[in-house]
């Protein structure tokens, strides 16, 4: 089901935790609502799901009005933070409680249950564990039972509140894949919190960029990263080195091949792998020093230091394939050449 | 993206739909009123009450009541009764808080049970025993008879029950937190080469002093008012093995309405000063934290 | 016993303890179960079954079992009002909750007789318009048993409510589950086993209490007459053997029902996975 979110504010006090939030999400998409911690992502998901209320604005999904509706009629499967399973209900009873709480002309019968359970518990891998409880389950386990859980009911919309957040490094890697697939085969429309903009990148359909309460920019997570609306997103999403022309590193950009003048902003982003290295054949001229190179398995990533005459030095970034690395023979200390083969300029 | 069925007046305010964690407005109210109307039926009623009959024939009859030879005598022994009581439970709720806490030993949980089992028995049995080893009938009677020694129906029986009935309250408020503490700092204070009395001073004290003063409260509130144990191994004679309690009961008995309410609102009056001193404790502990 | 701990001074803080425990409560109650060896069985059988002696111990345990399960049903309501709600005054109301552990048994006695009495505040007001006298009767003992009991229960259940996390709360309202359900289901489940507490607790006290209640009891021997006050009118009559019979009678009955609600409390612990 499609979501529409109209003007949503909400202020805490004086602190205004979001403000005027107009969003569209389509059927069946996969959404990551990306920033730092406390732009008011998670509020947004809660006000989305009815557990808090907004100031002012609408919440519409799919063309309806569900602004207020409480959270138990508004048709949405939500899966916290610390999956808040039913510490004294079975895995089993945790995932039939949300068609066990159904009045009583709607309810289906207990193998009607029983049978429906079992259906989720295959689909998140975990039938086996049916009678076991919470306290006895791993962190990923209870992850998914969370999300069987709420998926018991049928909802038209999941959200998902850091749904990786608690889980081990490991654990994270397998699940995001997981929970990318699931969507895949079910197509429910879903949203989920995040502060990782790697995990946002990689599992989402579409990605929501906000801060300090407000949309930075939405779209899908490539165009995100090729075509960032403004310094915060590019910042955020990524890494980046960041040049600033009032802080005199205009000649410098200059001898990297950048043509910097046509002002199409004082700010410039360039993306460590849009960054090329050489050996420098003049040893006078080279402007720039290597320092220091970490291995991030295919990729290398390499340390310099710019010494340009009147800019400070400065600590820059370029990353490149290992094959290509060896092939230059550098060593500490080598002055190298730089070329900035693609940059994003802003205000 | 759905055709939207209904216009959106983006600017309306949001009314109050019920969230998760909220209870309706009606089963709140109610739910206060009842509470409310239960505190005060059996709490504050009472309270009031103490006060109001203490003073009710004005204050002359209060002072007078209060400076009776029996009354005074009552409060002394009270009062040695604590003194006696207090120090020794307190002094023995940490050792036995430390060595459950720090050590590892067999027989540690049955220990703690058996810590608490005064807990659990009557009053009424917890001085039927002292008059079992101790009265003319008892193990030591004839010994202490031959002896001229007077335990039961005297101060000495009044202070033994009473340290029967006090006996868990310091140890169990300390033992609880130690627990939860671990040893980490301590370990570190030794590491430093500090002593074992300058480590319990300067490190294990400063970090269990308000649960220790909270445990001293309750032992004292309850030693001078306890009325069960103490009623069977007095023996009720006037100024001699009354505490104030007792004398409390002496006087109701009596028709002495304004002496047992004086007595009675003392009494009350340590129990508030206990409820004030123990919420600030409270709040000191809760601030530290 | 073993200690392989660096920390000093198990010695003597375990020397100590047990010394004293010996010495204050371990010596003193194992007389009376040395006393007890000195009744053979008929002459025990003979004293137990008295009326007298068997309607005070009816007395005595149905008085303290509906006061501590009306204190449990009262003090549930009152911690989650404590916990949940923010009112005028909570902080004072918190605060006053321990003032039955704080007020000296007897002064509490006194004070609820002369509430209750026929020609008291409340006793009076509770003739007038109901017709029931509580004062002197049975219904006298339930109420200073509850006065006894609330801290207990309050106590017991206010921690728990404090920590239960809100997020299972909202976890069942967004399966659809009404308010009703969410507490029914989720909410009281959790908290049951520490209001179990709570009434053991109570109801451990109540049985033995004495202080409080013989001012309000009346104590009519088969009517209002509880086991404590028995104990002590058999020693005031130098009975030492019915005293001490009566006495090991309650403490064994005692530590049974304890050990039964402990056992009641694992099983629902276990149940609820909470172990």
């Amino acid at each position: 089901m499609s979501i529409l979110l109209s003007n949503i504010s909400k202020k805490f006090g004086a602190f205004s935790a979001l403000d005027n939030i107009n969003l569209e999400i389509p059927e069946g998409e996969l959404v990551a609502l990306l920033g730092p911690s406390g732009c008011g992502k998670t509020t947004l998901l809660r006000i989305i799901a009815g557990l808090e209320r907004a100031d002012q604005g609408r919440i519409l999904i799919s063309g309806q009005d569900r602004t207020e509706h409480d959270v138990s009629k508004r048709g949405i499967g939500f899966v916290f933070q610390h999956y808040a399973l039913f510490r004294h209900m079975t895995v089993f009873e945790n995932v039939a409680f949300g068609l066990r709480v159904k009045p009583r002309r709607d309810r289906p019968s207990n193998e009607v249950i029983a049978k429906k359970v079992h259906a989720l518990l295959e689909l998140v891998q975990l039938d086996w564990l049916h009678d076991r409880y919470p306290d006895q389950l791993s962190g990923g386990q209870r992850q998914r039972i969370a999300l069987a859980r709420a998926l018991a009911v049928e909802p038209s919309v999941l959200l998902l509140d850091e749904p990786f957040g608690a889980l081990d490094a490991s654990v994270r890697k397998d699940l995001r894949q997981w929970l990318r697939n699931l969507h895949h085969d079910l197509n429910v429309t879903s949203i989920f919190v995040t502060h990782d903009q790697e995990e946002a990148m990689e599992v989402a359909s579409q990605v929501v960029v906000l801060n300090h309460g407000k949309i930075e920019q939405q779209g899908a997570p490539s165009e995100i990263y090729d075509h960032p609306s403004n310094a915060f997103v590019s910042g955020f999403i990524g890494q980046t080195n960041v040049f600033n022309l009032e802080h005199q590193d205009t000649d410098w950009l200059q001898t990297a091949g950048l043509s910097t003048l046509q002002q199409q902003g004082k700010i410039v982003h360039v993306r460590p792998h849009d960054i090329v290295i050489e050996k420098s054949a003049l040893d006078s001229d080279a402007f720039v020093t290597l320092k220091d190179w970490q291995h991030l398995g295919a990729l290398i990533r390499i340390e310099l230091v710019k010494n340009s005459v009147n800019g400070q030095p400065a600590s820059v970034y370029a990353e490149m394939p290992n094959e290509q690395f060896k092939r230059l023979h550098l060593n500490k200390g080598d002055k190298v050449d730089l070329k900035i083969r693609h940059a994003h300029w802003f205000h | 993206m759905n055709a939207t069925a209904q216009p959106i007046n983006p600017g309306k305010l949001v009314e109050r739909h019920q969230l998760a964690v909220q209870d309706p407005d009606w089963v709140r109210w109610s739910l206060i009123v009842i509470a409310l109307s239960f505190i005060s039926l059996f709490i504050c009623l009472p309270l009031g009450l103490v006060i109001f009959k203490a003073f009710s024939k004005g204050l002359e009859a209060y002072w007078s009541a209060l400076a009776q030879p029996d009354t005074l005598a009552a409060i002394r022994l009270t009062l040695l009764t604590a003194v006696v009581t207090v120090p020794l439970n307190t002094v023995f709720g940490v050792a036995a808080a430390w060595a459950i806490t720090r050590f590892d030993f067999k027989g540690k949980s049955f220990l703690t049970t058996l810590i608490d089992l005064p807990f659990s028995v009557s009053p009424v049995i917890s001085g039927l025993i002292f008059v079992l080893l101790f009265g003319a009938e008892g193990w030591f009677g004839d010994w202490l008879i031959e002896h001229d020694i007077k335990i039961i129906f005297a101060a000495p029986g009044i202070i033994l029950a009473t340290l029967f009935i006090t006996f868990p309250f310091v140890a169990r408020q300390l033992i609880p937190l130690m627990q939860e503490m671990g040893n980490q700092e301590e370990e570190a204070a030794l590491s430093l080469g500090a002593s074992g009395w300058k480590m319990f001073w300067s490190v294990t004290l400063p970090n269990i002093k308000w649960a220790l003063l909270y445990g001293v409260l309750l032992c004292n509130a309850r030693a001078m008012g306890e009325f069960g144990a103490v009623s069977v191994v007095s023996g009720h004679i006037r100024g001699l093995t009354n505490t104030l309690p007792l004398h409390v009961e002496v006087n109701y008995n009596e028709y002495n309405i304004v002496g047992a309410f004086a007595g009675a609102s003392i009494l009350a009056a340590l129990a508030i000063v206990t409820l004030i001193l123990k919420t600030a404790l409270e709040w000191k502990s809760e601030a530290e934290r | 016993m073993s200690q392989n701990s660096i920390m000093p001074g198990f010695r003597p803080t375990i020397g100590f303890t047990v010394v004293y425990l010996s010495l204050v409560v371990l010596i003193p109650l194992s007389t009376l179960v040395f006393k007890s060896f000195q009744l053979n069985w008929d002459d025990y059988v003979h004293i137990i079954t008295n009326k007298r002696v068997l309607s005070s111990f009816r007395v005595s345990f149905t008085t303290a079992l509906a006061a501590s399960l009306i204190a449990s049903f009262f003090g549930f309501i009152v911690a989650w009002v404590l916990v949940r709600y923010s009112f005028f005054g909570k902080r004072f109301f918190h605060a006053l909750i321990d003032f039955p552990f704080a007020l000296p048994t007897a002064v509490a006695g006194i004070v609820l007789a002369t509430v209750f009495q026929p020609s008291g505040f409340l006793g009076k007001l509770l003739i007038d318009t109901l017709g029931v006298q509580v004062a002197f009767k049975p219904l006298g003992i339930v109420m200073a048993l509850i006065f006894i009991s609330i801290p207990f229960v309050v106590r017991t259940v206010e921690p728990v409510l404090l920590e239960f996390e809100t997020s299972m709360e909202e976890a069942a309202s967004s399966l659809g589950a009404t308010r009703l359900q969410v507490f029914l289901k989720v909410i009281f489940p959790n908290v049951f086993p520490a209001l179990l507490t709570g009434f053991a607790l109570s109801f451990a006290r109540g049985v033995g209490e004495y202080g409080s209640v013989i001012f309000i009891a009346g104590n009519l021997p088969y009517v209002s007459e509880i086991v404590p006050l028995l104990i002590v009118t058999k020693l005031e009559q130098f009975d030492i053997q019915g005293a001490t019979a009566i006495a090991l009678t309650m403490l064994v009955i005692s530590f049974l029902l304890l050990l039964l609600i402990n056992m009641l409390q694992y099983w629902v612990r276990k149940r609820s996975g909470q172990l």
